[in-house]
């Protein structure tokens, strides 16, 4: 699928198409921490043996074709905006951005594919697909893996896998996860108690943007545990069905609702989506709110015509960077929110005319 | 209201203090909050990774055990020169030979993070051939305890004769390497100038020290 214009940039292929189970599964991503043999992790690296890891990634990467078109930006030649347009687009991690100095991004075409150089570990690979994908996932970033280990050594140890920075990534290095919308189980009380069932099977549930960050709009960030003593497709293959046992859990609390609540239901879905369509200001925490309201009825059929992919793509179009970069200058946090709202009624307006 | 500090931004920022029974308050903006330091109050506890796996560390070595590191032993990783206390601090290694120079802390402390201490996925295909074929041998006797099973003896016959094979190729390669004077660990790379492979590190007497030390070698960027 073609990408979207987005704040003037091609927008990942997550946030343009909806893969299956979409209507709960928003995203599926697999990510690979490797590291350089005899080099420092990042975080004790010299600028210099920074340099030289980016440099020789660079290396690998042109030298390998296998690894297909690729566009790579050196972070400290983008602006502050557009480095955090990265971020909101999950295409690298806000601790990535912080200190640009020797650290780049390298994307693929459709934006599927990351290498993150110099994040935590000197190169992160991810793979991130529409919907619950994640075979596909592990396929593309395993790929790319190969592909850079072509030209470079990897630090391994044949007792401990992959050496990383920090000892919760060693072994495989690979962080599985899926991004859940799961604001029916919210709304019938019972999602403490199917996470809290879950994080008792080796997964964790963390806010959208991973670590240290809240769940806003009912969306949920769920991953592996452990990345040692199982096999990379054994994780990715847990992860998915606990990912499906969560989805289904999810369709039963909207189909209940459906079933007892239809009326409360859409009237909550209207009142949201006629908040998003005639409000002036409105801050990134509660415009996440109303569309996690706007992207159910989406799903359910409530608002016709109304694709969740757009929905999707809306929750990242709105955020902060997104909303400077639409307008095409730096604004206060007021200028945001009222940019912020013209935003959205425009494009919940095409959307509807698009329908 | 204005804010107290720009007067030019909307207040929504309002703290009360009371110092020896001086009650002060003060209307800020977000803005100024934030760079007051005021902000940070009203953003909840942040619960990093490295933070509760620090606090794992520290737990397991301030009872008294601690966790098989001799008390005159190595206390700092002597290719990249980081502490052990550091690693406490923060939870973060600072190069990949500190995997072998902390093993007797970190091997008890991985086993509890993971359930597991030994690897069991993918392996890259110089640095980890050695890997790769324990995982075929695995998956080979894993296959011919099936055919047996199954009393298919001609498919197990084949199994059987590819496993001797490849142990009569691994025993070969063993004695090449001893005979080449122990140092038959993989060295994956002409451009591995200081760091030896871990696994090699480990096959050395224990406690040896690798003479390398950080920046001395061609490339700066693999010192450590």
């Amino acid at each position: 699928m073609a990408s979207r214009k987005c704040g003037g940039h091609d927008s990942a292929l997550w946030m343009n198409a909806d893969g299956p189970e979409s209507g709960v599964v928003v995203s599926s991503r697999v990510r690979l921490a490797r590291n350089l043999q005899a080099v420092p992790f990042p975080h004790r690296a010299s600028a210099d043996q920074l340099a030289s890891v980016l440099g020789r990634v660079k290396g690998a990467i042109a030298a390998t074709p296998s690894i297909g078109p690729t566009e790579l930006f050196d972070l400290p030649d983008l602006s502050a905006t557009d480095r955090q347009l990265m971020v909101e687009e999950h295409l690298t991690s806000p601790q990535h951005v912080q200190e640009p100095a020797n650290r780049a991004v390298v994307l693929n075409r459709d934006r599927s594919v990351s290498i993150m150089v110099n994040e935590e570990d000197h190169i992160r690979i991810q793979a991130i697909l529409p919907g619950l994908q994640l075979d596909e996932a592990l396929r593309l970033a395993s790929a790319t893996d190969d592909a850079i280990e072509e030209t470079i050594d990897y630090a391994f140890d044949e007792e401990l896998g992959y050496l990383c920075a920090c000892p919760t990534n060693v072994g495989t290095g690979l962080r599985a996860s899926t991004m859940l919308h799961l604001p029916a189980l919210g709304m019938v009380n019972m999602l403490g108690q199917v996470l809290g069932a879950v994080s008792k099977v080796g997964v964790t549930v963390r806010g959208i943007y991973g670590e240290g960050t809240d769940a806003v709009g009912n969306l949920f960030q769920v991953s592996n545990q452990v990345t040692m003593g199982r096999a990379d497709e054994e994780i990715v293959a847990h992860l998915k069905a606990v990912t499906k046992q969560i989805t289904d859990s999810e369709k039963n609390a909207r189909s209940a609702i459906v079933s007892d609540a239809k009326e409360q239901l859409e009237d909550r879905v209207y009142r949201s989506y006629g908040v998003l369509s005639n409000a002036r200001m409105t801050a990134s925490d509660e415009a996440l709110r109303l569309l996690s309201d706007v992207k159910l009825g989406a799903d359910l059929g409530i608002i016709p015509g109304l694709l969740p992919s757009a929905i999707t793509r809306l929750t990242v179009e709105m955020m902060p960077a997104h909303v400077q970069s639409y307008v095409g200058k730096e604004l206060t946090a007021w200028e945001r929110d009222s940019n912020r709202a013209a935003l959205i009624r425009s494009r919940l307006a095409a959307d509807r005319e698009e329908s | 209201m204005l804010c107290q500090i720009c007067h030019q931004r909307q207040a929504n920022v309002h703290v009360t203090k009371v110092t020896n029974n001086v009650r002060t308050e003060l209307h800020m903006c977000q803005q100024c909050a934030r760079e007051r330091g005021e902000l940070q109050i009203f953003e909840g506890p942040k619960f990093a990774l490295s933070d509760i796996l620090a606090g794992l560390v520290q737990t397991e070595t301030s009872c008294g055990a601690p966790m098989g590191i001799n008390v005159g032993g190595r206390r700092t990783c002597n290719t990249c020169g980081l502490d052990y206390s550091e690693f406490m601090n923060t939870g973060f290694l600072g190069c990949s030979n500190c995997y072998s120079q902390f093993q007797p802390i970190l091997s008890p402390l991985i086993g509890r993070i993971h359930g597991h201490t030994r690897h069991t996925g993918k392996a890259p295909r110089r640095a980890g051939k050695a890997v790769r074929a324990r995982q075929e041998l695995e998956g080979l006797r894993s296959t011919l305890r099936q055919l047996i099973q199954a009393e298919e003896y001609e498919k197990a016959a084949l199994v059987r004769d590819r496993i001797r094979e490849m142990e009569r190729v691994a025993h070969q390669d063993q004695l090449q390497a001893e005979s080449a004077g122990g140092s038959g660990a993989e060295v994956a790379g002409s451009d591995t100038t200081l760091c030896t492979d871990d696994s090699e590190k480990r096959q050395e007497q224990p406690g040896t020290q690798p003479g390398t030390q950080p920046g001395t070698g061609s490339d700066a960027s693999e010192g450590r």
